[in-house]
C-alpha cells in the first residue's frame, strides 16, 4: 500500500549546526519524487530523517494521516536502498530478500513465493542460491532492490543507488528501476546528484542547494523555466549574461549590450525596468556568420564536431566566453577565427532578478510553498 | 519533543563492562601503585623507590631490560626488513613455507628458544663440544646479553616480516616507477620512498618487538643468568628467600610500567608526523630472483628460517632422545613422555585447553561487545570503558601476576591458585589485543548493512546478532586463533600465578627445566609446539589470507 508523505516545517541539527531549517515537501501518493542537488547539501540527511536514522530536531513527517517522527524505522515499513547496497554479505541471495519477510513472520509457503516472485521481477533467480560477493555491482544492486520491494513496503528509498556502478551500468539499472517502479507503483524518493539520471527516472524533482528547496517540479519545468539562478545552472548548462530589462511603449525589451530582442513572457509584477541576469542554454543561441548591425558580435575560438551537433566555443566583443550547440549542418563553414554575430531565441531563455533569486518570466511552475 | 530515559540493555553491559574493569584493572593497579609506597608498619614511605634508585644492583636491571630491548628491536629491524623486502617484491620459491615457518617461530612458548639454545651453543651443548672437539676452538659465551639478544631476535623478527609484508603488499606500483621516473632507483629508492612509505608501520613493529622483548620472562630467567633483566627481577622478589617483599616488588612494578607508558606515548607521538594513508591501486608485481643476487637471496632467506627454526626441530628431537636429567643417552624413545604422564600430564594438558577455551570465550565475547559499544556506541562512557580495557597493554605479564596476586590473593578473594585466578590473568593478558582488532572490524564494516536490517523489521537485537556479529565473524575469529596460542603459551603471569592444582602444559615444561629434567622438559614443550603447530594450520586455513594481526 503506497502512501502520501508530507513533512512540515522539518528540522535538522547537528550539534551547533543546523543543516535543515524549516523544509516542507510533499510527494503524491506512487509518485518518483528526486532529492536533486549538490554534494553536501543535505539530501541524505534529510532522507535518514524520514527512514528513521537520523534524529529530527523539528517539524512533523507524515505517511498518510499517521505521524511517523516517534515511530521506530523498523516500524515504518519503508524500503530502502542504499549507496552501497548494504547486502548482507554472509547470506545468499535468497537469504537477503528474504529477511524482511521473515522478521514481518510471513508464512513460510508466502515467503517462498514471495521471494521468488521478486526475484524473478528482479531478474535475478538464477543467482538465488549464491553468497553476495560473487555477484557484479549491478546484480548486487538488483538484490537490494529486491530486498528493499519484497515486504511491498509504504515508500521506497533511495540514495544514490546508481553511483557505484560504471556509466554503462548506471544507464541500464536506471531504466530498470524506473520500470519496477512503475510497476510495482510503489511511492519513491529517489536521491541524486545527478541532474541527468534525475530527469530521466523522476515524476517530479525538488532541486536543494545548502539545505533549502529551490524549485519542485517535472522536469520539463525545471529545465524550461528554472525557478531561479541556481537551479537554472545545476540543471543542465547555463551560459549567463549580464543585461537589462527596459519598458517601451508597454513592451519588454531586453538590452545585452547593443543588442536589442523583444521579450514577450516577462509576469505583470516584474514589468518594470531593471539590471537582469539572463540565461542562456548553449542550444538557445542563434548563430549568424553573417556580421550584422542587429546581433552580438563575437569571435570563435574553437568549433568541435561532435556529429548530430557541434560545439562552438566562443568569445564576445566585450571578452564574456559562453559555449553554443548547433546542430550540424553539411557545409559547416564556421571554424575557428570565425567572426560571428549572436542572437537568443526569445522564446526559451530565461530572465532572473539582479541578484538570481527569481525568475521574471511567468509560467514557472514551482511547488515550493512561498513563506 | 519527549526524551525518555530508558536504561537499555546496553546501557546495562556498559555498566557491566565498567565495574568489572574497575575490579579486574584499576583495582590492582591501584593496588600495586599502594603496595609500593606502603611500608611493611603501614607508613606512606617512598623507601622502596629509594631503594631502587640507590642501588647500581636494581637500578641495573630496568637498565638492562632498556638496552637489551632495544638491541632487540634494532635486530629485528635489521633482519626483519630485508627478509620482508625480498618475500614482498620477489617471486620466492616456497614463499608459503618460509611464511608458515617464521610463524611457527614467533609463536613459539616463551622459554623454548632459549632452552634450545642452551642444549645447542651452552657450555655442554652439542655445536660447542663439536666445535671444541674438532677445531679446538671455544666459542664465546651465549649466556647473558648476546644470549638474550640471539633467542629473541630469531623469535621476534617474523613480527617485523609480518608487518612489513602488510605494508609493503599495499605500496602502488607507479610510486616506484615514479620514482624510478625522477632517477632514484636501487638501494637510494629502498631508502628514500620504501621506507619513508613504510615508515609508520616500522614504528608500530617496533613497539610491538620493544614491549615483547621489554616483558619477556622465560628468556631472560634461563639464559641471562647474570645479566639481570626487570621481569626476573620481581619474580626474584616474589619468590625471595626469606617471604614475598610484595612492596620492593611493586615498586619494581611501577617503574616498568613508568618506562612501557613512556615508550607507548613516545611512539604515538612520532607515529602521528607520519600520519598518511596508503593503498596500492596497482600491487607491485613480484619479480623472480636471478643471478647471483637472486641465489644469495634465496641463501639469506633459507639460511635465517632455518637458523630461527632450528630451536624448536632440536626440542622435539630431544623429546624422542633417551635422557638422564640433563645428560643426552644413546638411542630413540617414547620414555620423556611415558615420565611426563606421570608428572601432572593430564592435569596440564585439561587444564591448558579448559583455561585457554574459557579465556578465550570470554575475551571474544567482551571483544565483540566492546567494540560495539566504542564504534556503534561512542560516548564519554563507553570510550572510557575502551581506554581502560587497553591498561593491560602497558602491563608487562609478571607485572600483571604481582598485581592479581596483591589484590586477589588474599581474603575476601584468596583466589590464588585457583582456575579463576589463572583465567583472569590469560583475560586480562590478551584481551587489548582482541578489542583492538574486533573494533578495527567493526569499523570496516559500514553501518548501513545493519541499517538495511533495521529497516526490513529486525529489531536492534536481532539485528545485532543476526547481522553484525555475523559480519564481523571472520575477523574475529581468525584474531581468536592467534590469541588462543598467546594463551596456552603463557608464562610471565602464570608462573608467579601456578600451583600444581592449575598448572599448564607451559608451565610444566618450564618446571621440568627449571629442575633440570631436559628429557622431560622437551616432551612437554613438543607437545605444546604440536599444539601450536595445529592452530596455526586451522588459523591459516581460516583466514585464507597472510593478513595476520599478532
Ligand atoms: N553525522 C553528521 N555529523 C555532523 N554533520 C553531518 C553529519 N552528517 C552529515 N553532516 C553534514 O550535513 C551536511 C549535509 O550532508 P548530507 O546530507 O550527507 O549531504 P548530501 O547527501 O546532500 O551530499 C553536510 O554539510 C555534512 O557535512
Ligand atoms: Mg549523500
Amino acid at each position: 500500500m503506497s502512501v502520501n508523505i508530507i513533512i512540515k516545517n522539518a528540522v535538522k541539527k547537528y550539534g551547533e549546526n543546523t543543516i535543515i531549517k524549516g523544509l516542507d515537501l510533499s510527494v503524491k501518493k506512487g509518485e518518483f519524487f528526486t532529492l536533486l542537488g549538490p554534494s553536501g547539501c543535505g539530501k541524505t540527511t534529510l532522507l535518514r530523517m524520514i527512514a528513521g536514522f537520523n534524529s529530527i530536531e523539528g517539524g512533523d513527517f507524515y505517511f498518510n494521516d499517521k505521524r511517523i517522527n516517534d515511530l521506530n524505522p523498523s516500524v515504518r515499513h519503508i524500503g530502502m536502498v542504499f549507496q552501497n547496497y548494504a547486502i548482507f554479505p554472509h547470506m545468499t541471495v535468497r537469504k537477503n530478500v528474504e529477511f524482511g519477510l521473515k522478521n514481518k513472520k510471513f508464512p513460510t509457503d508466502q515467503i517462498r513465493s514471495q521471494t521468488d516472485r521478486f526475484l524473478k521481477l528482479m531478474q535475478i533467480d538464477s543467482f538465488a542460491d549464491r553468497m553476495p560477493d560473487k555477484l557484479s555491482g549491478g546484480q548486487q544492486q538488483r538484490v537490494a532492490l529486491a530486498r528493499a520491494l519484497v515486504i511491498e513496503p509504504n515508500v521506497l528509498l533511495m540514495d544514490e543507488p546508481l553511483s557505484n556502478l560504471d556509466a554503462k551500468l548506471r544507464l541500464e539499472m536506471r531504466s530498470v528501476i524506473k520500470q519496477i517502479q512503475n510497476s510495482v507503483g510503489i511511492t519513491t524518493i529517489y536521491v541524486t546528484h545527478d541532474q541527468e539520471e534525475a530527469m530521466a527516472v523522476s515524476d517530479r524533482i525538488a532541486v536543494m542547494n545548502a539545505g533549502v528547496i529551490q524549485h519542485i517540479g517535472t522536469p520539463k519545468d525545471i529545465y524550461q523555466r528554472p525557478a531561479n539562478l541556481f537551479v537554472s545552472t545545476f540543471i543542465g548548462r547555463s551560459n549567463i549574461l549580464k543585461g537589462r530589462l527596459n519598458i517601451q511603449s508597454g513592451r519588454a525589451v531586453l538590452e545585452i549590450g547593443d543588442y536589442r530582442a523583444n521579450i514577450d513572457g516577462v509576469a505583470d509584477k516584474h514589468l518594470k525596468q531593471q539590471d537582469v541576469q539572463v540565461s542562456v542554454r548553449p542550444e538557445e543561441f542563434l548563430l549568424s556568420h553573417a556580421q550584422s548591425d542587429e546581433g552580438i558580435p563575437a569571435t570563435v575560438d574553437d568549433a568541435v564536431f561532435l556529429g548530430l551537433n557541434t560545439h562552438y566555443f566562443v568569445h564576445m566583443d566585450d571578452g564574456e566566453r559562453v559555449e553554443i550547440i548547433q546542430e550540424s549542418t553539411m557545409k559547416n563553414d564556421i571554424k575557428a577565427g570565425s567572426r560571428i554575430s549572436l542572437g537568443v531565441n526569445t522564446e526559451k531563455i530565461n530572465l532572473f532578478s539582479s541578484d538570481g533569486s527569481q525568475n521574471l518570466l511567468s509560467g514557472v511552475n514551482n511547488d515550493v510553498t512561498q513563506n | 519533543m519527549k526524551k525518555t530515559i530508558r536504561l537499555d540493555m546496553w546501557k546495562g553491559i556498559s555498566f557491566f563492562f565498567l565495574a568489572l574493569f574497575l575490579l579486574i584493572l584499576v583495582y590492582p593497579l591501584f593496588g600495586i601503585l599502594r603496595q609500593s609506597v606502603i611500608s611493611g608498619e603501614g607508613q606512606f614511605t617512598f623507601a622502596e623507590f629509594q631503594k631502587f634508585f640507590s642501588q647500581p644492583y636494581y637500578t641495573k636491571t630496568i637498565i638492562n631490560s632498556l638496552t637489551v630491548s632495544i638491541a632487540i628491536t634494532l635486530a629485528t629491524l635489521l633482519i626483519g626488513v630485508p627478509f620482508a623486502y625480498f618475500y614482498s617484491f620477489y617471486q620466492l620459491k616456497g614463499a608459503k613455507f618460509l611464511f608458515v615457518i617464521a610463524i611457527l617461530c614467533t609463536m613459539s612458548a616463551p622459554f623454548i628458544g632459549a632452552y634450545s639454545w642452551i642444549m645447542l651453543l651452552g657450555r655442554s651443548g652439542l655445536i660447542t663440544k663439536f666445535i671444541r672437539d674438532a677445531f679446538g676452538i671455544r666459542i664465546g659465551s651465549i649466556y647473558g646479553f648476546n644470549g638474550i639478544l640471539l633467542v629473541q631476535a630469531l623469535k621476534l623478527f617474523p613480527l617485523v616480516f609480518i608487518y612489513m609484508n602488510g605494508v609493503f603488499k599495499n605500496i602502488d606500483s607507479t610510486l616506484l616507477e615514479a620514482a624510478e621516473n625522477m632517477g632514484c632507483t636501487g638501494i637510494k629508492r629502498f631508502f628514500k620512498v620504501i621506507i619513508q612509505l613504510a615508515m609508520p608501520t616500522i614504528l608500530a613493529a617496533s613497539l610491538l618487538v620493544f614491549m615483547r622483548a621489554f616483558a619477556d620472562f622465560g628468556t631472560p630467567l634461563l639464559i641471562g643468568e647474570g645479566y639481570r633483566t626487570f621481569p626476573v627481577e620481581i619474580y626474584n622478589q616474589y619468590l625471595g628467600e626469606n617471604g614475598t617483599n610484595y612492596s620492593f616488588a611493586s615498586a619494581i612494578s611501577v617503574i616498568a610500567i613508568l618506562v612501557t607508558t613512556a615508550i607507548f606515548f613516545l611512539q604515538k607521538w612520532i607515529t602521528k608526523r607520519y600520519n598518511f594513508p596508503i593503498s596500492a591501486l596497482h600491487p607491485v608485481t613480484k619479480k623472480t630472483p636471478k643471478g647471483i643476487r637472486g641465489v644469495l637471496m634465496y641463501v639469506y632467506c633459507y639460511a635465517l628460517i632455518a637458523i630461527a627454526f632450528l630451536p624448536q626441530l632440536y626440542i622435539v628431537y630431544l623429546s624422542f632422545r633417551n635422557m638422564d636429567g640433563a645428560v643426552i643417552k644413546d638411542g630413540f624413545s617414547l620414555g620423556n613422555f611415558e615420565m611426563a604422564s606421570k608428572r601432572l600430564l593430564g592435569r596440564s594438558v585439561s587444564n591448558t585447553l579448559i583455561f585457554g577455551a574459557v579465556a578465550l570465550i570470554i575475551i571474544i565475547l567482551f571483544a565483540i561487545l566492546i567494540s560495539y559499544l566504542v564504534v556503534r556506541r561512542s560516548n564519554p562512557l563507553n570510550n572510557g570503558i575502551d581506554t581502560l580495557a587497553m591498561i593491560p597493554y602497558i602491563m608487562p605479564g609478571s607485572v600483571i601476576g604481582i598485581a592479581l596476586v596483591i589484590a586477589f590473593g588474599k581474603q575476601p578473594f584468596a583466589l590464588t591458585g585457583t582456575a579463576a585466578i589463572m583465567i583472569m590473568a590469560l583475560v586480562i593478558r590478551r584481551m587489548p589485543y582482541t578489542i583492538r582488532s574486533a573494533t578495527a572490524t567493526l569499523q570496516n564494516i559500514p553501518i548501513s548493512t545493519e541499517e538495511a536490517a533495521i529497516s526490513l523489521g529486525a529489531s536492534k537485537l536481532k539485528t545485532f546478532a543476526r547481522v553484525t556479529v555475523p559480519m564481523m565473524g571472520n575477523g574475529i575469529i581468525s584474531g581468536a586463533v592467534l590469541s588462543w596460542v598467546a594463551i596456552v603459551t603463557e608464562l610471565s603471569s602464570a608462573i608467579i600465578l601456578y600451583n600444581n592444582r592449575n598448572i599448564t602444559m607451559t608451565m610444566s615444561a618450564y618446571v621440568a627445566i627449571s629442575r633440570g629434567n631436559y628429557g622431560l622438559a622437551a616432551a612437554f614443550s613438543t607437545l605444546l609446539t604440536a599444539l601450536t603447530t595445529v592452530s596455526l594450520i586451522v588459523y591459516l586455513w581460516l583466514s585464507k589470507s597472510e593478513d595476520i594481526k599478532l
